[in-house]
């Protein structure tokens, strides 16, 4: 095995540059290896591929290595690139997601094949709901292998075909830095997402040549970043024109980095705003612009401000069930600019009157330049009857929540309290649930980035490895995983890796010993007949006290973190306090909390927007002729 | 419903085929007809897929289509506008006393006869899938045994090509 490093001044900029066209982010010097772009011979297909993530700027890859891949695993103990060994794939593929989301830079993981590869379906198609950029590699058995049923053997590509972006199946050594760069370039352009290359073992171990940047031979492949100036002409018309305007702002708003425009969009106009569950953090919770979460659980000024009003602007936001309700009902005066990169989501569930196909940077910078005219020819609304109507929903019908009457923990107001102490520069991600809610609506989310969670695929256990994959991409700030006990049980194994490899996540376990939102649905819908949600033990004694299955205090412990619990209203603060003193080490803290607290406002499952309910049985009024 | 044909140019790699027949399953499209060949480049591929479709959620499934990675390009080949041709292959029952019948038939229907022995005779028709039917509808009452149909491949009328210049306007490429 030789290598031939060649002379060439600046090739290590020209690197960096490319690896920057690639991702579409800022590489920083650390993540590109000296050497990465310098031409070799006589390699193998292994150490091209390692030279293929350095060269393409990658710092860290969350994986478990396997038969199939362990080629890959030799050069990579030599490389400038991080391993960080998890103890779940399912760990590695969300850790992965949870760094994209916090950085915005593309999420890698590795698993061999098999079991490994197979392990990674959830979180694949989990960042495949929610857009993420993400590059999974597999090893896969040998090529002579493949169809014969082999030890490890899984059809891991056409497995995936559904639930990524693109995946390839690597057939030739020489292949490997196209590949590799053609699965970044997929990633991280267009509409992000998901890909998979699966790379055979004996493709691995071949001899090969390396040489970068390859050339990417992608020709189907022309997102439209570009938005057409006509349409956005028509928007901003439509919109200097609406009585009853909602800014409907989706991930897609967080993904092309556009919250200064979507600022510059919001004041101009003076409409409201509501953002999405993927796109909390996007417009800051201060504004007075913002009337906060629409959909499922969404605020009933959200929600009502989408159902009456006449201009939808929706950026970067795709029509989701649990935000329309049921679609035939939904916002039916509203005439609809739809703005997405993606032209399938445009009308695919509503009708768009003004289709905009574009990067929402762009999209929202050119609609703010249109709308300016339209204000200098003298077209500006008067929305104060509007907003009149707005400002008195959200004062009737404000967020809340009522303590527990058994005097148990409420847990909306220790969401409320961490959200208060660790403050708008935190991260928080958080598990499927209840708890998941209860952190959308009683956090302040400021600034983009800080909320990261599950939304399309909603992944119960998702929490803590994007915590860990989140504070391994921004190791200054701190990172609260907002967990229920029902997700925690999914992955909290991955708190041994963050414990050996340095990585001081904080841990909340909403511990209401129930799967909590199932058994809200059960007490709403199936007359509180709780099949199968609880998950801790009777006391044997009949004791009303839960019999700690397993005691998290203990399991943090076991894990090398430090374990705290809470109990009662008066030891939150301190608690919170406490686990943000300690940063050597992971923080868990058990919230023992009441079993029967909801998620309010509401609209059930298929149900018209219009029949929200702002709390049990409580259906608000809206003043007859207010809009 | 109305049957629309697709002709999808794609790029001659493995797995393009299972990609398109997957997307259009778990979209729950229904595949009347699927046929896929080489072009005149040797770096593509023609799928023609004729799907029974109203055309809102035709546009949805080119829509997906155009995001697959390897699909170069999307043309709606409507009735007039194109040529649009299927292959058959039947074994009819054809015994001496009936023979004469079943080779009159395939006269009138330019079929040609391939294949022949003392029980039967298999012929070879091309045309639409009309054309086609009304051989078949004929061809019943004196016994098929067996056949084999394509499925339609479709070419634009006129000068114009899907791929190089003077091309034909892509479906919804962007909204």
């Amino acid at each position: 095995m030789t290598t031939t490093p060649t002379e060439a001044p600046g090739a290590e900029t020209a690197t960096r540059e490319a690896a920057e066209a690639l991702t579409g982010v800022e590489t920083t010097a650390r993540s590109v290896a000296e050497s990465a772009a310098q031409p070799a011979t006589g390699i193998t297909g292994a150490q091209s591929l390692v030279r293929s993530l350095e060269a393409v700027g990658v710092d860290v890859v969350f994986g478990i290595p396997g038969g199939a891949i362990l080629p890959l695993y030799d050069p990579l103990f030599d490389s400038k690139v991080r391993h960080v060994l998890v103890r779940h794939e399912q760990g590695a593929g969300h850790a992965a997601t949870g760094y994209a989301q916090a950085t915005g830079r593309v999420g890698v993981c590795m698993a061999t094949s098999g079991p490994g590869a197979t392990n990674l379906v959830t979180p694949l198609a989990d960042a495949y709901m929610d857009s993420v950029p993400v590059v999974a590699i597999t090893g896969q058995v040998p090529s002579a292998a493949i169809g014969t049923d082999a030890f490890q053997e899984a059809d891991i590509r056409g497995i995936t075909m559904p639930i990524t972006k693109h995946n390839f199946l690597v057939t030739h050594a020489a292949e490997i830095p196209q590949r590799i760069a053609e699965a970044f370039h997929l990633a991280s352009t267009g509409r992000p997402g998901p890909v998979l290359v699966d790379v055979p073992k004996d493709v691995l171990q071949a001899i090969t040549d390396f040489s970068w940047p390859p050339r990417l031979d992608l020709p189907g492949y022309k997102p439209t970043t570009r938005p057409h100036g006509k349409q956005v002409r028509e928007a901003a018309t439509l919109i200097a024109r609406a009585t009853r305007p909602v800014l409907y702002v989706g991930g897609g708003v967080l993904k092309a980095q556009a919250t200064e425009e979507l600022a510059e969009l919001a004041e101009l106009t003076g409409a409201p705003v509501v953002t999405t569950l993927m796109a909390r953090g996007a417009f800051p919770d201060s504004s007075p612009q913002h009337l906060g979460m629409p959909g499922m659980h969404g605020t009933v000024a959200a929600v009502t401000a989408l159902q009456k009003s006449d201009v939808i602007v929706a950026l970067g936001a795709r029509f989701d069930d649990r935000v329309t309700g049921e679609l035939s009902s939904f916002a039916p005066e509203a005439l609809v600019v739809h703005a997405d990169i993606d032209p399938a989501e445009i009308g695919k569930n509503r009708k768009a009157d003004v289709p905009i196909v574009g990067d929402a940077k762009e999209t929202i910078a050119q609609l703010v330049e249109a709308l300016r005219s339209e204000h200098a020819a003298g077209r500006t609304p008067d929305l104060a009857a509007w907003w009149a109507s707005l400002d008195d929903w959200r004062q009737r019908y404000p967020l809340g929540y009522d303590w527990p009457e058994d005097g148990a923990l409420s847990p909306q107001y220790v969401i409320e309290r961490l959200g208060a102490i660790a403050g708008p520069d935190a991260i928080y991600t958080s598990g499927v649930g209840q708890h998941q809610m209860w952190a959308a609506q009683f956090i302040r989310y400021e600034k983009p980035g800080t909320w990261l969670n599950s939304g399309g695929l909603g992944t119960m256990g998702y929490a803590v490895p994007a915590a860990m994959g989140a504070k391994y991409g921004c190791p200054e700030t701190t990172v609260w995983a907002i967990d229920g006990d029902g997700c925690f049980q999914m992955t909290n194994q991955e708190l041994a890796t963050c414990a050996i490899e340095g990585i001081p996540i904080k841990v909340a376990v909403i511990n209401n010993g129930n799967l909590g939102m199932v058994r809200q649905w059960q007490t709403l819908f199936y007359e509180g007949r709780y099949s199968n949600t609880k998950l801790h033990a009777q006391h044997p004694d009949g004791s009303p006290k839960p019999v700690r299955i397993p005691d998290f205090v203990a399991l943090a412990e076991a894990l090398g973190c430090v374990g705290l619990r809470c109990e009662t209203k008066d030891d939150v603060d301190a608690v919170i306090e406490k686990a943000m003193a300690i940063n050597d080490s992971p923080v868990v803290i058990d919230f023992t909390v009441g079993a029967d607290a909801q998620v309010w406002p509401m609209v059930a499952a298929g149900a018209s927007n219009d029949a929200i309910l702002a709390a049990r049985d409580l259906r608000p009024v809206f003043g007859e002729g207010q809009v | 419903m109305t049957r629309h044909t697709l002709s999808v140019l794609v790029e001659n790699k493995s797995g393009v085929l299972a990609r398109v027949s997957a997307l259009f399953s778990r979209r729950g499209f229904n595949i009347e007809s699927l046929a896929v060949g080489p072009t005149e480049n040797p770096d593509l591929s023609r799928m023609t897929i004729v799907v029974d479709a109203e055309s809102q959620p035709l546009e949805q499934i080119t829509k997906q289509l155009n995001k697959l990675i390897e699909i170069i390009k999307i043309v709606e080949l409507d009735g007039g506008a194109a040529v649009q041709r299927e292959l058959l292959l039947v074994k009819v029952r054809a015994p001496l006393a009936e023979r004469t019948q079943v080779l009159q038939t395939a006269e009138l229907f330019r079929a040609r006869v391939i294949d022949v022995n003392t029980d039967t005779v298999t012929l070879e028709a091309t045309g639409t899938p009309d054309k086609l039917q009304a051989l078949l509808a004929v061809l019943a009452p004196l016994g098929i045994k067996e056949m084999a149909q394509s499925g339609t491949v479709a070419l634009g009328r006129g000068p114009r090509a899907m791929s190089g210049a003077g091309t034909l306007r892509p479906v919804e490429r962007t909204a």
